[in-house]
This record gives C-alpha cells, structure tokens and sequence, in this order.
C-alpha cells in the first residue's frame, strides 16, 4: 500500500492580508474538511518542526492557508515567493461537524479566522460571523459571501464594536463552531449560551500525527490530542488551561 | 546484510524507532512500513497508567527540541491488552520500555512483561520529565546499580538500559548497569535542559526543565557512546539527533550495533526508511559485508 508523506505544493500566491498576516495558495488537488490541518515547511532543515495550519479554503486544484508571522518558521514561510514550493502532509485531524437548517454562528479571534471560510461555504445554513481582532479587521469582504451577518469587533474600538466577539454573541444559535486564543474560547465558554459549540483549538505540537503527545489538553474525556482526536472539539468537553 | 544480533536478538536491520516518539506504531502506519524498519520501543510504559505534564509540552530551540510530556501512558497492562497484538503483526522487533517512579513500580511492571512473548526490555532510568524516580536512578551509579540487579532478578529476557546523559559519569554508570546484569545499553535519552518565556519572565516548562533532543545533542551523545563502548562489552543502541544514515553510521562506528531514531520522525514519518536504504547504500559502496565490520571501529 502506498504510504503518506508530505507532498510538495507550488505557490500560486502568498500575500500580506495584513500586518504580520499572510495567505498562501498552493497549486495541486489536496483532500480535507473544514477544520482539519496540514503540516506545512517551507525550508529544508531548521526549523526543526513543520508547522500546523488549518485549511482556510479548498478547491479543486487549490489549497491555501491563512497564517499569522509569529516565529522563525513562519517568517520564513512569509518570505517566499510564487512559484517557490513548500512540503505539506495531511489532512490531519478530525474537521467541524457540518449540519444543517440550523442557526450558526461562527466565532472567530484573530488569526482563528483561519479554518471560517471552507466551513462558511460548506455549511448550507443560516450564518452569522463574529470575527474580534485587535485593531482592524481583514478578509472581511471574502467572508461576506459565504455568511449572513457580520459582527466585527476590535479590542480597541478602531473598527466596528469596541471589546471583545464574546461581548456581543447573542443566544439564539444553534450551533456555535469557535476558532481563536484560549481566552477568547474559555470567555465563550463561560457564557453557557443554549448552542451545541464545536471549538478548533491550537497548541504547540511536533509530530501532528498522534505520536508525541505533545499537544495534550484535558477534558471531560480525559487526557486529549489536538492534533488527532481535535483540533476540534466538542466545547462542552474543553477543559481550558488559559495560562498556556 | 543489514541483520543485527541484540544478545540473541535478530533485528532486520539496525535502525529502531526510539521510545516516546513513536508511540505503539499505530499513528506511523500510514506514514512507514512497519515490517520494513528493524525495531519499535514502545512509548514509556508504567505500572500505573500516567496522564503526562500539565502546561506546555513541547517547545522548539535552535536545532532541537525540548519535550515535557511527563510519560504519558495507558500503563504496562492496558498496553498488552490493546496495542502488543497490533504491534505483533509486524516484523519490527518490540522492545518494551519500562519507566517509573518507584523500583517496585518498575518491578511489577517487569512481572506483567514477563509474560508477553516481547524479547527485550529496555529500562528507562532516565526520563528527565518525572518528578520522582526516572532520571533520579540514572544519575547515580549505586542507586542504577540497584534497581537494574533488582530488575534483573525479575527477567530473564534481554535487559536493556537506557542511559540518562545527566549521569554524573557516563562510564561508570554504564560500567555499574552491566555489572548489576544489563545485557544490553542504550544511550542516550534527553538532555535536562531549560528555556524562558522572557516576556512572562518565567520558564516555558512548568517543570521549570525539559528534555532535548534533536540535532543539538548529537555530538555529545556520539562522544558518549564512544565512551561506554570503550569501557564495556556489551551491544550498545545509540541514539541522540540521528537525523540521517549518515549520522547512523557515525553512531555505529562510535560503537554503537544499532541505533534508535527519535526527534527525527517528527518530522519526517518516513525518515527511518531513507535512513535504512542509506545505510544499505553505504555498505555496498564500501564493500560492507556486516556492519560489525565498522561496529566501534574508531
């Protein structure tokens, strides 16, 4: 049987969206569901470790990831250019349940926009997006043909309300799928709205593949990996470690 | 060609995942050919089932990484039950990793594996990340020299013991396993090492220290198994930032009869196949017949 491996992936495009966010096309037919992630690498050998990034959309003969500059390997991934290639394996992990007729709203945080958009256009429902960002919003425009409503909020009040996307959810979903730092998701959380919530989570991880468990998380279920039973998750199961 | 003998142990070729990085091979089956890499050490496996380190667990430095996952495990039993059978389907050698925090721990887990059909044990006296015991017994020799006679007296399967690179003396150490009954070593496991989060102005660990492994810690670790090669006679499995055939047979000719690859498939699953078909390659130009040939050679 042919076994997986990382596959490489020529960029078609890799652009700034904003200050230290960027979005990278890649040509070629790739798999996955909204939520799930690839390992990507865009260098030979340092950094050491690949790193996970959530599908932001998929299309035929198209992958692209949203991402945020915060390291050494993703600065370096910011760098290159069109036609350069980057190693990628997936998909990985278990995406968002995907219903329907039901009223959604997607949360997201920051850079938690990343997995929004492929489950915006995979869900055959009403839609509502609560996007929070620091002080400006971007690919709000993108997302508006895939949602309803949008609801933009900066922590400083630059753009759209002022606060945080947990201050302005109402409770009269059905359905809440979430992406963005624990804090934000442990906020959510807390709010105990009536809605069936679906968080994908982050965390620092090495293989991606369930070996070395070394993005473990509790929950109500017991010790999880984000990587191979996540990164998403069932909110009323999430036990938030919000130092980490 | 490629065949090595572990105290009696034939191994396909010399090239083993190392224990906590692979897991029971289940994750990696979709990646590697597990009949085609010469042996698995299982995940840390203790007595009583272990949920790991809270906080973070991994962490990246130039060349390395830093791990905190505090052997999380199902315990001894669980394993046989769910995963030794997997396991036995294919032709890569199992070799039991036994970690603890206490020696009657290690002692109960021995009696469990005993009566598997696993060949060879492989102690862990060296786990940096468990508060008590682990790494405690494999920094002083008295104490090592304990637990492994101890252990010994419980099997009669093929001993391996893991050596911590935090020994105050690496070859008095290996010195003091093999004359306590080790009929095998295997070194080295990580490193204790530190690292700060300068903007929380504390350490990234919550254990304070972590283990590195990785391309950092291999010249070291090489020097080390040249040191117990030089002082003992028993086989030895080196490890420490193997990351390709060429840094194997580095490990093979510091005396080591096989190697363990551990950080390395991280980051690439099928790393230990390369590496296998590397080694292949380099005895063929170099008219190897048996890699004891260049075994400790320099």
């Amino acid at each position: 049987m042919e076994k997986n491996n990382y596959v490489s992936g020529k960029i078609i495009k890799n652009e700034q969206i904003d200050n230290d966010i960027f979005l990278i096309e890649l040509e070629g037919s790739f798999k996955g569901e909204p939520g799930q992630f690839y390992m990507v690498r865009g260098w030979d050998e340092y950094p050491l470790l690949p790193r996970p990034l959530s599908i932001f959309d998929l299309e035929n003969n198209k992958i692209s990831f949203l991402y945020q500059v915060v390291g050494k390997g993703t600065g370096i991934l910011s760098n290159l250019k069109k036609g350069a290639k980057v190693e990628i394996l997936g998909p990985l992990g278990n995406g968002f349940p995907i219903v329907n007729n039901q009223k959604v709203a997607l949360v997201s945080g920051g850079i938690g926009l990343a997995p929004m958009k492929y489950l915006a256009r995979k869900l055959d429902c009403k839609v509502d997006l609560f996007a929070g960002f620091r002080t400006s919003s971007y690919l709000m425009d993108e997302m508006s043909n895939f949602v309803d409503n949008i609801v933009i909020t900066t922590n400083d009040g630059n753009e759209g309300k002022k606060g945080f996307v947990t201050d302005y959810i109402e409770d009269k979903y059905d359905v809440i799928y979430a992406c963005g730092p624990n804090p934000m998701m442990n906020s959510l959380k807390k709010l105990n709205l009536k809605a069936k919530s679906y968080y994908s989570l982050e965390a620092h991880m090495a293989c991606g593949i369930g070996a070395c468990l070394g993005c473990a998380i509790n929950t109500t279920k017991g010790i999880q990996r984000v990587c191979h039973e996540g990164p998403v998750f069932d909110g009323s199961e999430v036990i938030f470690d919000v130092e980490s | 060609m490629l065949k090595v003998n572990i105290c009696g142990v034939e191994f396909n070729n010399p090239v083993i995942a190392a224990s906590g990085t692979f897991g029971f091979g289940r994750e990696f089956e979709p990646y590697v050919d597990l009949n085609k890499i010469g042996g698995i050490s299982t995940k840390g496996l203790t007595y009583y089932k272990k949920d790991g380190n809270e906080g973070r667990r991994i962490h990246e430095t130039a060349s390395g990484i830093m791990n905190s996952i505090g052997l999380q495990n199902p315990s001894v039993s669980e394993f046989i039950k769910n995963d030794l059978d997997f396991m036995k389907q294919f032709d890569a050698k199992i070799i039991a990793n036994i970690g603890g925090s206490q020696v009657e721990d290690y002692l109960k887990s021995i009696e469990l594996i005993e009566e598997t059909d696993i060949e060879i044990i492989e102690l862990n006296i060296s786990c940096p990340n468990v508060k008590e015991g682990g790494m405690a017994f494999g920094i002083k020799c008295d104490i090592a020299f304990d637990i492994v006679k101890k252990v010994r007296e419980k099997t009669n399967k093929v001993l391996m013991v893991k050596l911590s690179p935090n020994a105050e003396n690496i070859k008095e150490m290996a010195i003091s396993c093999v004359e306590a009954g080790a009929d095998s070593l295997s070194l080295v496991n990580t490193f204790n090492a530190l690292a700060i989060d300068i903007y929380k102005r504390k350490p990234i660990f919550k254990n304070v220290t972590a283990g590195l492994s990785g391309p950092a810690i291999k010249p070291i670790a090489l020097r080390m198994v040249k040191e117990v090669h030089d002082v003992v006679d028993v086989p030895i499995v080196g490890m420490g930032g193997i990351m390709d055939w060429q840094d194997a047979i580095e490990f093979i000719m510091a005396g080591s009869t096989a190697v363990q690859v551990g950080t390395a498939n991280f980051i690439q699953p099928n790393i230990m196949e390369d590496i296998i078909d590397g080694i292949e390659r380099f005895m063929i130009k170099e008219n190897i017949k048996d890699l004891s040939e260049i075994t400790g050679i320099i």
